[in-house]
Formats: structure tokens, C-alpha cells, sequence
């Protein structure tokens, strides 16, 4: 089977141009102004210290019901924002030229570096509301999770086949009817497998921004993550353990119930003319599928859908596909947009500089750059080791059929399992073995994120065909060179895909994790997530925004440089045929 | 022009030219002053090579894609886009994966708007008459070749057009399998059950536009014109082993590998010189050398006749008129009036060991393609004997479709190598003389 390759990786570009240059300022001005509103908020607010959160265990089904509401709330606004902006930069081809580069932008910023911001403008917006509140905390994860699923909507759309784009057109359907038709089939394997990816990604950041500080101002809204927050203030070990267990029943139930079906759904959609070797149907669908009850239910709906499907809206293309469009028409028009696009990125590379030049100095930059080396090195060293560890697990599961059976869904579920959860129990030991924050704080930014590794290179050694390490065997082909010549090859293009998702979310977890606390110690560890941490407490904007931008600077640097050649070298190797 | 229509013709395409603009005022022109009428109630037949435009010529008459110059009109009305009334297949069937075989059927009556019962009768109707009573529910993946193309028929023949546009519709199946489609659709044709009023087919396979066509248009290629027309007069079912077949079958091979005539020959020498820019096909040196073998041998001896060649190598004239052409291309064969014949090159080339070989390929190569002998001149002048092929393939673009330049280039890329007259770095990009032993 084709996998998904995450869109960091797929869109072709090394160099920047001037078009990221554009989105780069249109991005970081926006940004700004985010950060200029709330803080202008911070003091009516202060009153809206809602909610007393019980420390009790009866109270944990309905705040994890809380929790996981607010996730599905943040999925459906990302998919909103996936069918309509991606459908747009695929339609449009001037809209493309500075939407694709801005979702490239925004999937490498350190989200959490701006949670605090977020959370006050939307507070802000609904003042005295707890409703501003839950608004706040569903767009923080709707900002984790929306740019991987519309760029991969977007990849669907600029890749559908041709013949059945010529059979849309020759049989006269409609936009409506072609975007439910085509548009969104064709692009279901992509999605699903990007939204298992953002839901994952979007555990971590709800339990994160449900307590948020800023300055003085606490802000809880009741779930799972303030529930930590609290118990981790009051040091109490039992409730965190309590809220440990309740979070893996929800993500044990969200995946069986939810993620498993819809992915096994999901190949229904897959584009191949032969059908792929039987997967075990998960015990959702198959309840869904026999049972009379569910299945007239399910047909009923689906009918209901096939018909708004059907609906004629628009109107069919009833024109040529013009080989030579109308070129001078187009060339005004291309004049028009690019003048505004310009125009707009020059007002907002001018803010940036203006408010870089009133908040800061070049000696900030130069301090930030060090911090993010020592991130880096951080971020590396934590790869090494877990790659150390998880490829050769990894390879010889997957060599296993059986042992792949086993450990494929265990990895991605704890690949969803928001791994800060976990944090207070490392730092209690840290604490009380008094180890050094700078050297053990370190496998925390890895500790959620290394399953993507773990799955990948097992998915990659189940994928190496048979003949070849059969070819191998009969060489006898063994130890290093057999890594170096069969192993290592066949699986990097897999492996590529799981480090780039791994050191993405790193870097992000690297805010949480360089800076922790077990009731009133406080560890830090020198480093850029760090500076971001203790700026966020102290709102201090500009250095939240000067350290996300070098984060994001270091994030894109490292795609571009390092995962996208080297992805690009191993596809084009390992290609088969 | 007049307006007037005469009664039963459905389509008329006048003075139709398709050319891409190329960098420097050139164009890439793919079709040129094509003229085409379909009336009701006949099967025709675009035959020509890949390349010859044929399948762009019937996406024009589909009203996909809008000819550069030159008119269509559909029963006397221009066509300014996808036009009602007119249904194809594909080639690659173009079915939807997600959608069932019923589902994919009622696709163009749903863009119609046409109610739910009476699109499912229709699409039941189309469905047994094309044979998949049934497979109703199944997905296109759980159904042979075959069956798929039937899909992709039924999903055409359910909207009732009056001209069925098929392109190259059995080329993806296999021979027995194809043959089955055929005698089907002839039959169901011949008894009137059909819900057309026109085939229009595409294809390269000479045996079936003879079989099915009751007209055959054969397209010429670079740039795609119509070069004959023929009527087809036996009735059906024909008899592929009837003499009266063989003969059509032969002349149209004859046509097909005409040396071109004194007129083409002079507007080509007008044309602005190309230098390298001589479409290759990618034919493998493997391939050539055993034609050549098998030409040398008995029962040939040096000369073959093409459509029994083609027949017991199981070939198709796609597949062989190429070889044959890039032969003559190196001169080691000639191509004249439907034969094949060894030249006195070829000869050597076959009584070669594997070295000599090389060394007469090379020879050959650098004599009659220029793009060969230009890769290996400039490799000559560099200082580092190291040339890009970044350059070669932007040269090759301006005269070609970036398609037909990539194939070039690769089919020069693996002479080279195998002549031993460049080496070519994949990860770089770059020709060079590594690996080339000088003597």
C-alpha cells in the first residue's frame, strides 16, 4: 500500500522565494496585531478566574467528556477551513501562490508559544464569558491541527488523474457534485490518515491551554488538563495517576471507536485497481456493517447524504478547458492581485519592523539563536537515541508479521496520548534524585513523539519486499553490510516521514519540556523553549514573538535542509520498478 | 459559412490545427488542418500511431479541449464545451474507485438531474444489456479488465448519446479478452440495440479499425493530419482470414510506413533547422538487436513483410513501426511500402560479438543522431568532460512536448551508455566519460 507522506516533505521547493518571504511577514504581522489585542485585555479580564477545579476522581468522566468535546469541536472547524481554503488554492491559481507558502509557514510555528494569546484575544472578543474561554482553547487546537489536513486536501486536489477528471467534465456534473464526487474521495485516504496525525497532535495542546498563565492571571477551564495543572500545584500524585488512567480510556475508546473504523473506511477510497490484501475489519465497523438496527441507520443517513451529494448547485462546466486561456484578461488580473499581495506584505513586514525595532535589540536575536542551538542540540540528541533504540525494534517487528499486528496500533496509540500528561511524573523524579534539569528534561520533548518513529520503520520493514531479503539471505548478506545495503535503504523514505513528524513536534513539546514544575520547584533548562515558557508568564510579547520566530526560522530551516533532500534521495532510491 | 445542415450529419470538425506555444515564437503543433464529418448511423475509425494526435483531436470533438484555430459544430450549432449528446470511453476506463458499478453508471444521469427511479431503471437497463446483470454492487476494483471497460461502456450508453466516443477503449485488455469486447459491441451495433447513433473510435491497432470501422481515417503523425481515408465494405461479422481483410490490413500498413512524400520532404527542408531536436522513440538495445537477429535468420533472410512480422511476434503496428523506424533511423534497416529490410550495417551488427557490437552501434549513433553526437561533442570541449542534462532537455523542450523530451533524452541517455560513448549520473544530473574506456 501507498502511504501518506506529510506535506512538509512533498512540496518541492528548497530555497525560500519571494513568495515565502510575503507569507513569512503576512504571517508574523498577524501574529503581532493577535498579541497587541490581548494584551491590551489583560486587566478586566483578571476577574474571570472561572472555575474551581475538584480534585476528585468522580469529577474526571466529565471533565475528560469536556476535553474531548472540545477536540471534536476544534476537527470539524479544521475541516471546514481544509475543504474551503485548500479547495480555493487548488481552484485558484493566484490564490495559490500565497496560501500554499503561508500554510507551510504556519505548520512550522510553535503553536504553544502563542496559546497564551490566543486564549486572551479570544477572551477578549467574549468578555466575562466562560464561552470566550472555550472558544480560545478550541482554536489553539484547531491551529495545531488545520494546516497538515488543508495542504494535504490541497496535494489531493492538484494530483486527482486526469480520466476521471475528463469523465467529471464529459458527463456535465456540476462543482457541487464533482467536489463530493471527486474532490473529497479522492483526497479521503490523505485526510484521514493527516487528521489521525492532528488529533494526536491535538491531545496534547487541549491539555495544555486549558490552564493557561499569563502575568498574574490564571485562566482554567474545567478537563483533563487543568485537572493535572491543579493536582500538580497541590502535588498530589494519586489524582495525576487518576487522570493518567482517564485519559487512556479516552483514547483508547476515540481510537476504537472512531479512528480505527474511519481508517479501515478509508480505504475504500484508496486509488488502486487491485484490491489490497485483506486487513481485519475493526469490530466498530463490523457492528456498524451486520447489525440490522445500526446498518438501516447508517444506510438512512447515507442516503440522506447521497442525495445533498447529488444536488445540481453551480453550474457545469460548460466550457473548454482552454489550453491558451484569455491571456490578457488574466494578465490584469494577475497584475491586480499581485499588487495587493505585495502591498499587503510590505504594511505587514513594515509592522514587524517596527515593532522589532521599538521592543527590541539585536543582542535579544543573538541570545535567542544560542538558546535555539542548545534546543537543537537537544532536539538532535533525543532523535539519536530513540532512533537508537526504534529502528532496530522497529525493523524486526516489522519483519514479524505477527509482532507488526501487535505493535503497529499500540504505537499509534500512544502516539495520540498526550505525553505532558506524563511530564509531572519525570519531573517529580528528576526533583527528587536531584538530576541535572539541562541533561533530563530532554527526553520529555521526544517522549510523546517517538512512536512516529517506532511506527514508520515498522510499516517500512513490512514493506521491503520479500524477494529482496530473500536475495540478501541467499548472499548471506549479514550485520552491517546487511543494514547498510538492504535494511537502511528500504526503509529511510519511512523513516524520513517518522523523524520529520517526530522533531516537528519536538520542537513544539520543547516549550513545555524545558521548563517544568512539581508543586513549588521549578526546573529549567537552558534552551529556546525555555525563553518562550518564561516570557509567556511574564507576557512579555516581543520576545514570545521573537522566540517563535526563530523556532519556526529553525524548524523550516531543518525540513528544508535536512528531511525534504534527504526524502527526496531515498524516494527517488528505493523506488521500485 | 452556411448554415444549412445536411440531413444525418451529427459532427463536423473544419480546419481544426492544435499547437502549444513554445518559448521564441515557436509552436509545438499537434494536430494540423483536420477535417472530419460523422454522420448518423457508421462506425469510424481515427487510426494512427501514439503521438499523431488522435486522441487530442476526439477530446477536441468531445468539446474538452478548444482547438486553437479552426471550427466544430455539433448538429450545426458550434461547440463551445462539453457537449450533451455525446458520452465516452476511456482508455484507462476512468472509473470511480469509491463509487459501485451501479453507482458509477448513474454518474452522468445524476449530473443530468435525472429523478432516482428512473435512473435506477435506466442504469438496470444498461447494465444487463452490457452484460454485468449482477454486478450491480461491486466495486470497480473486484472486477476483471474486462468488465470494467464494460462498466465504463454501460456509464457512457446509459445517458443515450448520439455518438459514443471511445478512446483506444481495448488497448488495456488483454487480446482474448479485447476480441470478446469487440464481437459484443458489433453485435449489439449490427442489431440495432445500441442507444447510439455514431461510434467514434480511436485506436492504433490496424486489425480493429478494420474489423469494427465502416470508415477509417488514417492519421499521420508530427504534425497529426488526416492522411487517407478509407471506407471498410465488408459487412458484419467479418472474417479476420478473409483475403479481402488481409489485403486492407496490409495496404494500411503500407500507408502507415510510406516514406514520405517529395512534397512533405521539401516542407520539412523549410522548416527552420532543428538541430537535435529528432523525436527518439525509447526503444532499448536489447529490442533491436533481436529484430535484427530475427530478420537475418531464415525464414526472412533480411526482409520481412510488416503485418506478419508484427503477427508472429504478437505485436501491434504501434509497437513495431517505431522499432522499424528507429532501424532506419541508424540505418540499419530500411522501411519501404509496408517491408522491413536489413541493410548491409544491419548485417554486421547481427554477425558481431558483443564488443563489435558496441563499437558499430556507436558508430551509428554518432553518425545519424544528432543528439547523440551534440551530448558527446560538448562532453569533448568542457575542461572537466562533464556536461548537464538540464541544458539538453531545455533544448529539446522548445521543440517538443516536455513528455516526448524527457523520453528523448532517456532513449539517448541508455544508447549512449550501452555504445559506451557517455556515462550519465542519475543523483547529478550530469553525462560525462567516466567508466568510458578510450582506445
Amino acid at each position: 500500500m501507498t502511504r501518506p507522506v506529510p506535506p512538509a516533505l512533498v512540496h518541492g521547493r528548497r530555497l525560500p522565494n519571494a513568495w515565502d518571504a510575503a507569507a513569512i511577514a503576512l504571517v508574523f504581522a498577524l501574529l503581532i496585531g493577535v498579541a497587541h489585542v490581548a494584551q491590551g485585555t489583560l486587566t478586566p479580564l483578571a476577574r474571570m478566574q472561572s472555575g474551581q477545579i475538584h480534585l476528585n476522581p468522580a469529577w474526571l468522566p466529565g471533565y475528560a467528556l469536556r476535553t474531548t468535546l472540545r477536540m471534536f469541536a476544534a476537527l470539524l472547524v479544521s475541516l471546514g477551513f481544509t475543504f474551503t481554503v485548500a479547495t480555493l488554492a487548488a481552484k485558484s491559481r493566484r490564490a495559490a501562490i500565497i496560501v500554499i507558502p503561508i500554510l507551510d509557514i504556519l505548520q512550522s510555528i510553535p503553536i504553544l508559544g502563542f496559546i497564551s494569546f490566543t486564549v486572551l484575544f479570544f477572551l477578549h472578543l467574549f468578555p466575562g464569558q466562560e464561552l470566550g474561554a472555550e472558544l480560545a482553547v478550541v482554536f489553539v487546537i484547531f491551529t495545531s491541527q488545520a494546516w497538515n489536513m488543508a495542504f494535504s486536501f490541497y496535494q489531493s486536489l492538484t494530483t486527482e488523474p486526469a480520466d476521471l477528471i475528463e469523465a467529471c467534465r464529459s458527463f456535465g456534473l456540476t462543482p457541487w457534485q464533482r467536489f463530493w464526487r471527486l474532490d473529497v474521495p479522492f483526497a479521503v485516504p490523505g485526510l484521514v490518515w493527516n487528521t489521525m496525525l492532528s488529533m494526536s497532535g491535538g491531545w496534547f495542546f487541549v491539555v495544555a491551554s486549558e490552564a493557561i498563565t499569563v502575568g498574574n492571571t490564571t485562566f482554567t477551564l474545567p478537563g483533563i488538563g487543568s485537572y493535572v495543572a491543579v493536582a500538580l500545584q497541590h502535588r498530589d500524585f494519586a489524582a495525576i495517576v487518576y487522570a493518567l488512567l482517564a485519559m487512556l480510556v479516552v483514547i483508547l475508546l476515540y481510537d476504537q471507536l472512531l479512528f480505527r473504523p474511519l481508517v479501515a473506511w478509508s480505504g475504500k477510497f484508496r486509488f488502486e485497481t487491485v484490491p489490497s490484501a485483506g486487513e481485519a475489519e475493526p469490530w466498530v465497523l463490523r457492528l456498524l456493517r451486520r447489525t440490522f438496527l445500526l446498518r438501516a441507520a447508517g444506510d438512512w443517513l447515507s442516503d440522506q447524504f447521497a442525495h445533498v451529494v447529488r444536488l445540481r448547485l453551480g453550474r457545469a462546466e460548460r466550457t473548454f478547458a482552454s489550453a491558451g486561456r484569455d491571456r490578457a484578461a488574466s494578465r490584469i488580473g494577475d497584475a491586480a492581485f499581485y499588487a495587493v499581495v505585495i502591498i499587503a506584505a510590505g504594511i505587514a513586514s513594515a509592522q514587524v519592523v517596527a515593532f522589532c525595532a521599538r521592543t527590541m535589540h539585536w543582542s535579544d536575536l543573538a541570545r535567542c539563536i544560542v538558546l535555539a542551538f542548545y534546543t537543537l542540540a537537544r532536539v538532535i540528541a533525543a532523535l539519536a537515541i530513540s532512533c537508537l533504540v526504534w529502528v532496530p525494534v522497529g525493523v524486526w517487528v516489522g519483519f514479524r508479521p505477527w509482532a507488526t499486528r501487535l505493535v503497529q496500533p499500540a504505537a499509534q496509540f500512544l502516539a495520540a496520548f498526550p505525553a505532558n500528561l506524563v511530564f509531572p511524573v519525570v519531573v517529580a523524579g528528576v526533583v527528587y534524585f536531584r538530576l541535572a534539569p539541562d541533561i533530563w528534561l530532554t527526553p520529555l520533548m521526544i517522549l510523546g513523539t517517538q512512536w512516529y518513529i517506532l511506527f514508520n520503520v515498522v510499516a517500512g520493514a513490512a514493506a521491503l519486499p520479500g524477494d529482496l531479503r530473500e536475495a540478501a539471505a541467499n548472499f548471506r548478506l549479514r550485520g552491517l553490510l546487511r543494514w547498510r545495503r538492504l535494511i537502511i535503504p528500504g526503509i529511510l523514505p519511512y523513516f524520513v516521514t517518522g523523524a520529520l513528524t517526530a522533531t516537528g513536534a519536538a520542537w513544539n513539546a520543547s516549550i513545555v519540556a524545558e521548563v517544568a514544575s512539581w508543586g513549588h520547584t521549578t526546573l529549567v533548562a537552558r534552551g529556546l523553549g525555555a525563553y518562550i515558557a518564561q516570557a509567556t508568564v511574564a507576557g512579555d510579547t516581543s520576545r514570545i514573538v521573537l522566540g517563535v520566530a526563530v523556532m519556526a526560522a529553525f524548524v523550516l530551516g531543518f525540513n528544508r535542509l535536512v528531511w525534504r533532500p534527504l526524502y527526496a534521495y531515498a524516494s527517488r532510491r528505493t523506488n521500485f520498478g | 459559412m452556411d448554415q444549412q445542415t445536411a440531413p444525418g450529419i451529427l459532427l463536423d470538425v473544419r480546419n481544426c490545427r492544435q499547437s502549444y506555444p513554445k518559448e521564441a515564437n515557436s509552436e509545438l503543433i499537434v494536430l494540423d488542418d483536420v477535417n472530419v464529418t460523422l454522420r448518423e448511423g457508421e462506425i469510424v475509425g481515427l487510426l494512427g500511431r501514439s503521438g499523431s494526435g488522435k486522441s487530442t483531436l476526439l477530446r477536441i470533438i468531445a468539446g474538452l479541449l478548444r482547438p486553437t484555430r479552426g471550427d466544430v459544430s455539433w448538429k450545426g450549432a458550434p461547440v463551445s464545451g462539453p457537449v450533451r449528446g455525446v458520452a465516452m470511453v476511456f482508455q484507462s476506463f476512468a472509473l470511480f474507485p469509491w463509487l459501485t458499478v451501479q453507482e458509477n453508471v448513474e454518474l452522468g444521469l445524476e449530473a443530468q438531474g435525472v429523478a432516482r427511479r428512473e435512473r435506477e431503471e435506466r442504469a438496470e437497463e444498461a447494465i444487463d444489456l452490457i452484460g454485468l446483470g449482477g454486478y450491480d454492487g461491486a466495486y470497480p476494483k473486484e472486477l476483471s479488465g474486462g468488465m470494467r471497460q464494460r462498466v465504463g461502456l454501460a456509464r457512457a450508453l446509459v445517458t443515450h448519446p448520439d455518438l459514443l466516443l471511445m478512446d483506444e477503449p481495448f488497448s488495456a485488455l488483454d487480446v482474448l479478452t479485447a476480441e470478446t469486447l469487440r464481437t459484443d459491441l458489433i453485435d449489439l451495433w449490427s442489431e440495432h440495440k445500441l442507444p447510439v447513433k455514431s461510434i467514434l473510435i480511436v485506436t492504433h491497432n490496424i486489425e480493429e479499425a478494420v474489423l469494427m470501422c465502416d470508415r477509417i481515417l488514417v492519421f499521420s503523425s508530427d504534425p497529426g493530419r488526416v492522411a487517407h481515408e478509407l471506407r471498410v465494405p465488408f459487412p458484419h461479422p467479418r472474417n479476420r482470414l478473409d483475403p479481402a481483410f488481409r489485403k486492407m490490413v496490409d495496404d494500411i500498413y503500407a500507408v502507415m510506413t510510406r516514406r514520405k512524400s517529395p512534397a512533405d520532404l521539401k516542407a520539412e527542408a523549410a522548416r527552420p533547422a532543428t538541430g537535435f531536436a529528432t523525436p527518439l522513440h525509447p526503444i532499448g538495445t536489447n529490442l533491436m538487436s533481436g529484430l535484427m537477429e530475427t530478420l537475418a535468420a531464415p525464414p526472412y533472410d533480411g526482409r520481412a513483410d510488416l503485418p506478419a512480422l508484427a503477427s508472429v511476434l504478437q505485436y501491434e503496428a504501434d509497437e513495431l513501426l517505431p522499432l522499424g523506424e528507429t532501424l532506419q533511423l541508424l540505418r540499419f534497416a530500411e522501411l519501404e511500402d509496408g517491408d522491413i529490410r536489413l541493410t548491409e550495417q544491419g548485417r554486421n551488427f547481427v554477425n558481431a560479438d558483443t564488443e563489435e557490437r558496441k563499437q558499430i552501434f556507436a558508430a551509428a549513433a554518432l553518425a545519424n543522431v544528432k543528439l547523440v553526437a551534440e551530448i558527446r561533442q560538448v562532453i569533448d570541449e568542457r575542461w572537466n568532460h562533464r556536461a548537464s542534462a538540464v541544458r539538453f532537455r531545455d533544448e529539446l523542450e522548445d521543440h517538443m512536448s516536455p513528455e516526448r523530451a524527457e523520453e528523448t533524452l532517456r532513449t539517448a541517455i541508455s544508447w549512449g551508455r550501452y555504445a559506451e560513448i557517455y556515462s550519465y549520473d542519475e543523483e547529478a544530473q550530469q553525462f560525462s566519460l567516466e567508466d568510458i574506456e578510450e582506445e
